[in-house]
């Protein structure tokens, strides 16, 4: 018998089961949403996010956030429209529109910094929310010793419950959803915590209202 | 004749500066998690735990139709399933993997269930290099060690250890500085990353209804790990499953606070399967290997089904008296602490490892912080009861059965255990003062080889009740 067979065979005599018999409906996910305001998502992400956050009151004052934090480095930026709006695709340093794996890989590689947007926010716990596809990609947000995340305000949710509420099944949008809680760390030597490990070691995330 | 495993404990137990190590560490765990926990920073912490409890239970109870779900899932998604019945099996399908997509080097991320198979080793006898990416976990590589604990492999290394290790093993100028010996083993890692054929990852998690895999941690090893090479292989048990993605929101509040002290971790990874079109990193083939190894066993058994809710947070480690002092290597098998010693004699069987169940002071505290609520104590107990149920059958057990039974028919006449009472006392020395008996008589020696009994109290705990609940009972004659 294969080995898909004889497990399944032998959990089904183990719970007293047989082929196909119905399954009653599992408890209910436990979704509980505040109803915060947008001021009090931006103040809670701001508090709660790991990274730095920087609010701009409007599009020129973030991209100038993004210019002051990409002076002098290498940067790369994924094909998300926030970024292509606010012009921030357009600085003199800044490398996009990639599609090919391995040249953008090299420039990952390169580059001192990273620059996404982000699908969401979340407010509580403090996390970006990033789904690979057509606007953004595994790589720019982890390689680069710098991660820049610009993001529309209105895109923070007040917690994980929202995001599963908003997205119930990630993997009916891309193969890759990730929630980042602030930058690459590790307590793995003495407990002692160290910054930068495998991803980024700063994390900035700019706020547009 | 002193066991392995108790030759072991005295290893630990000597060894002073490992004992400082492994206390501050866990001590250290302990308060961060405690801090994230308090009632009034998440009042709903218990009903969380209730609920995460109620969901493995629930998922666990209908598993063959999880997994058939979960399957046809990742297969939707242009993602491969390998049903491995046990360890052979699994490490025989990495191999083929490897083989098909000749593979040479293979990064990996942190997995339990591939040390439980011995993963590395066979990879090496087949010339795929395998190369640890969780800095810890490379530590304990590269000293070729077993993790030490759940959570920190590497907890028992002091920064002088990994120093010594990396100017052996890497050839680098020497520093103790935690930040520079990262800087050193991300240098090298990076180039792994780049130039790996192969992605191992374990699961935290697999969401059935979305045929997903997801990975919790602090570093980006497991994102590097998922997102660079061509090949991602994710090696995990049967019992990780979970029904929805809406799931998650009540096991990811709690494993980061229990594991780590961490409201959530640096990055949670959700991966369903291959990259799709217009993405432009990712995996171009995704296997996932569904590992039985003896869980279907623990399954059957439908007292200590709920080991398997396990989601390996480490938190019964940081808080086990005696994991806290005997350290993680005492324990044979991949895990360690209270939830080793109730796992590993289910999964090895009770007759390789009849001390485990026995290595513990049955103090409760591991049932009190478990996310998931399994009540380990009470496992333990039951293990207890079935080694000595096992030893009774190969008539290994006669003195000390005797001896039990008589004590048990003693405790249930109170005539009885009181006039004994009175009898211990011819036995015991004088009362008063310092009277606490360091020599045991005959075999009780043992006992007082390693503690002292206390003397016997001037009035029994009976003839005080008596009088204090004013009951005028005649004391019994000596
Ligand atoms: S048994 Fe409970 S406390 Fe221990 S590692 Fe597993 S989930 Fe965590």
């Amino acid at each position: 018998m294969p080995d898909r067979d004889r497990i399944l065979s032998k959990v089904r005599s183990a719970l007293g089961r047989s082929s196909g018999q119905a399954v009653p409906a599992a408890p209910p996910p436990r979704l509980v949403i505040p109803s915060w305001s947008l001021e009090e998502r931006i103040r809670r992400f701001s508090e709660n996010f790991l990274g730095e956050t920087f609010v701009a009151a409007n599009g020129d004052e973030a991209r100038d956030f993004v210019a002051s934090k990409t002076e002098g480095l290498a940067a790369v930026a994924s094909n998300s429209s926030v970024l292509r709006e606010l012009g921030v695709s357009g600085l003199p340093n800044v490398q996009c529109g990639f599609v090919d794996r391995d040249e953008l890989r090299l420039a990952c590689i390169a580059a001192g910094v990273g620059i996404t947007s982000a699908s969401y926010a979340i407010a509580d716990p403090g996390a970006l929310v990033v789904l690979a596809g057509a606007e953004e990609e595994r790589l720019i947000s982890l390689a680069p010793p710098r991660h820049i995340a610009v993001i529309p305000a209105d895109r923070i949710l007040s917690s994980l419950d929202e995001l599963f509420t908003v997205v119930p099944d990630p993997a009916l949008e891309s193969s890759s959803m990730v929630l980042i809680g602030g930058p690459s760390r590790t307590g793995d030597i003495e407990m002692t915590l160290t910054l930068g490990v495998h991803g980024p070691r700063e994390v900035y995330v700019v706020i547009v209202e | 004749m002193a066991t392995v495993f108790q030759q072991e404990i005295h290893v630990a137990l000597s060894d002073l500066k490992l004992q400082r190590t492994i206390q501050s560490a866990t001590a250290r765990f302990g308060e961060k998690r405690r801090e994230v926990i308090a009632p009034d920073v998440l009042p709903e912490y218990q009903e969380l735990r209730d609920h995460a409890s109620r969901l493995k239970q629930h998922t666990l109870d209908h598993l063959d139709y999880y997994l058939e779900m979960l399957e046809a899932r990742v297969q939707e998604r242009g993602g491969h399933v390998v049903w491995c019945a046990d360890a052979e099996a699994a490490v025989e399908a990495v191999v083929a993997i490897g083989r098909e997509h000749g593979v040479k080097l293979a990064v990996k991320s942190k997995s339990m269930v591939s040390e439980e198979i011995h993963l590395n080793e066979a990879l090496e006898r087949n010339n795929i290099e395998p190369v640890e990416t969780d800095l810890g976990e490379y530590i304990m590589q590269l000293a070729r060690e077993r993790p030490y604990h759940i959570v920190a492999p590497a907890l028992h290394k002091t920064r002088g250890d990994v120093a010594d290790l990396f100017v052996d093993q890497l050839g680098v100028e020497r520093t103790e500085e935690p930040e520079e010996l990262t800087k050193i083993a991300r240098l090298i890692l990076r180039e792994k990353f780049l130039t790996a054929d192969m992605g191992i990852s374990g699961a935290n998690f697999l969401v059935a209804e979305s045929g997903a895999v997801v990975l919790v941690e602090n570093e980006g090893n497991i994102r590097m790990t998922t997102s660079a090479p061509r090949v991602h292989v994710a090696v995990t048990g049967i019992e990780k499953l979970i029904p929805r993605a809406a799931d998650l929101a009540v096991f990811l509040k709690l494993l980061g606070r229990s594991g780590s002290g961490q409201p959530i971790t640096s990055y949670t990874s959700f991966l369903s399967g291959p990259r799709r079109e217009g993405e432009i990193n990712g995996p171009d083939e995704f296997y996932l290997l569904l590992v039985d190894n003896g869980r279907t066993k623990v399954l059957a058994d439908e007292e200590k089904r709920e080991t398997l809710h396990c989601i390996r947070c480490g938190a019964c480690s940081n808080v086990c008296p005696v994991y806290r002092r005997i350290g993680g290597h005492t324990y044979p098998g991949a895990y360690s602490g209270p939830i080793g010693a109730i796992l590993t004699p289910q999964f090895a069987g009770l007759g390789h490892e009849p001390e485990l169940p026995f290595a513990s002071s049955l103090c409760g505290a591991c049932g009190e912080v478990c996310p998931v609520k399994i009540d380990i104590p009470r496992m333990l107990l039951a293990l207890r009861r079935d080694v000595k149920r096992g030893e009774a059958r190969e008539k290994r057990w006669f003195p000390e059965k005797l001896a039990f039974q008589g004590w048990s028919w003693v405790m249930r006449h109170p005539w009885v255990f009181e006039r004994a009472g009175l009898m211990a006392q011819v036995f015991l020395p004088p009362q008063g003062g310092d009277a606490w008996i360091r020599k045991g008589p005959g075999p009780l020696e043992a006992w007082t080889d390693t503690r002292d009994f206390p003397p016997r109290a001037p009035r029994s705990f009976r003839r005080l009740w008596r009088e204090r609940s004013g009951k005028a009972h005649k004391e019994p004659a000596a």
